[in-house]
């Protein structure tokens, strides 16, 4: 079991940047006709996402939001310490993006900078990154990343897949406090299962040929090539119901976290009918798990961001909260994190 | 395990099929109504009722009702 406690840490600020685009689910070509959109808006809770513009990417819209967040806590350039970007939409392959915003950002070559590729798990998954580097110490404040533009690598034409992802990137400060109280995580790994969710041909092991850019037609409503990201719609449902709460449920053992004493439970959100299950399988209320999906789409890793941004803000604002979160996905990979917040800053969301 | 309430249970699931033509024996693949919904509605009941999280290939490898009932026999 991968628990892990990691004191000294707090996040002090959360800014969530997304396209000006709406794509409407039920306006989709993919779909076959108005019942089977109609079908999809029931079974998924998604009404409509964001869709970035042709030269805008993932890390434009995290890079916008860090600056913005940059400027409102006051912080000096000079005094950013790591900068880590948690994303599957890298700008490329190679170079780190993380790098590259940081050159964008102009902060000191003292700034720490890598790339954590993890897809829906990635705000939980960073957490424990970013929140490792910084427990001794040797950090004082840094920024994490997160987010995904799944519109530059999904198919147009897959009824599974485009209509329920969305756009968007955010950025969350971190800083170092031994005041803190410690970030709890449980983190999970199912790598038999990395079929459930995958771009065959991405990365080295299948090189792009002129072969697997031929869109071809799966089935019904779903063309797509190799280099699209592919679900095994059945696999990840059958994970996400059995596996992921027992992670959830086993961190909040582990550490004594009673969902009665928590104010908030935010997921990963892909499908409000999954979240929902799991909601009640940890016994919830509605009042503690608010949604942005139906407006936002499924943003990868930055569902969890965006919730806090778009849901929760007033609140979080002010005063003292505490909250379990839990991203699951592609890899398989699943972790659950509960922490505790203090009068954070929180932009208004940034549309651009 | 209650076989009749399991194919009152599997057949609540279906919104146009008549529960007549649920049986142990029903390829439920071959009926109409049958879609990748039903199936993950199918492992979402048998999570819900019966506290046992089908796998997708005990999904797609079950065809009759026989099949499903024998997985969760299995499992518990």
């Amino acid at each position: 079991m991968a628990f892990l406690s990691i004191p000294n840490v707090k996040i002090v600020g959360v800014a969530a940047a997304v396209p000006k685009e709406k794509k409407i689910v039920s306006e989709l070509e993919c779909f076959a006709d108005q019942a089977e959109a109609e079908r999809t808006i029931a079974q998924t809770g998604i009404v409509e996402s964001r869709l970035a513009p042709e030269g805008m990417v993932c890390s434009d819209y995290c890079y916008e939001a860090a600056k913005q967040l940059i400027e409102k806590l006051g912080w000096e350039k000079e005094s950013i310490e790591a900068l880590i970007y948690l994303s599957v939409s890298r700008d490329y392959i190679e170079p780190n993006t993380a790098t590259v915003i940081q050159g964008r950002l102009d902060l000191p070559k003292s700034c720490y900078t890598i790339d954590v590729p993890m897809a829906c798990s990635g705000y939980c998954i960073g957490l424990s990154v970013i929140g490792s580097l910084m427990s001794l110490g040797c950090m004082k404040r840094a920024l994490m990343l997160v987010g995904d533009t799944p519109s530059k690598i999904m198919s147009p034409l897959d009824k599974t897949l485009w209509p329920i992802h969305g756009d968007a990137g955010t950025a969350t400060a971190l800083e170092y406090d031994p005041e803190a109280k410690p970030m709890l995580f449980n983190v999970m790994s199912d790598g038999k299962q990395k079929d459930a969710i995958i771009a065959y041909a991405s990365g080295v092991r299948k090189q792009v040929t002129e072969e697997d850019l031929k869109m071809v037609k799966e089935d019904e409503g779903i063309i797509r090539n190799n280099t699209h990201v592919k679900m095994d719609g059945m696999g990840v449902f059958s994970f996400t119901m059995s596996q992921v709460p027992k992670c959830i449920k086993a961190m909040m053992e582990n550490f004594g976290i009673e969902a009665e004493k928590t104010d908030y439970l935010l997921l990963h959100q892909a499908n409000k009918y999954i979240d929902e299950k799991i909601r009640k399988k940890l016994k919830f209320t509605e009042e503690q798990t608010p949604y942005c999906l139906e407006e936002f789409g499924n943003t990868s890793s930055g569902t969890i961001p965006m919730t806090m941004v778009t849901r929760i803000a007033n609140q979080l604002r002010k005063g003292h909260h505490s909250m379990v979160m839990s991203g699951f996905g592609a890899g398989l990979s699943m972790a659950a994190v509960y922490l505790e917040t203090d009068s954070i800053e929180v932009l208004p969301l940034i549309e651009i | 395990m209650d076989i009749k309430e399991f194919i009152r249970n599997f057949a609540d699931l279906f919104d146009d099929t008549d529960a007549s033509l649920i049986t142990l024996d029903t390829k439920f693949r071959d009926l109409d109504e049958w879609s990748s919904l039903l199936a993950l509605s199918t492992m979402s009941m048998i999570d819900e009722e019966y506290d046992v999280q089908l796998s997708a290939d005990q999904m797609r490898n079950a065809n009759t009702v026989q099949d499903l009932i024998d997985v969760v026999n299995t499992a518990e």
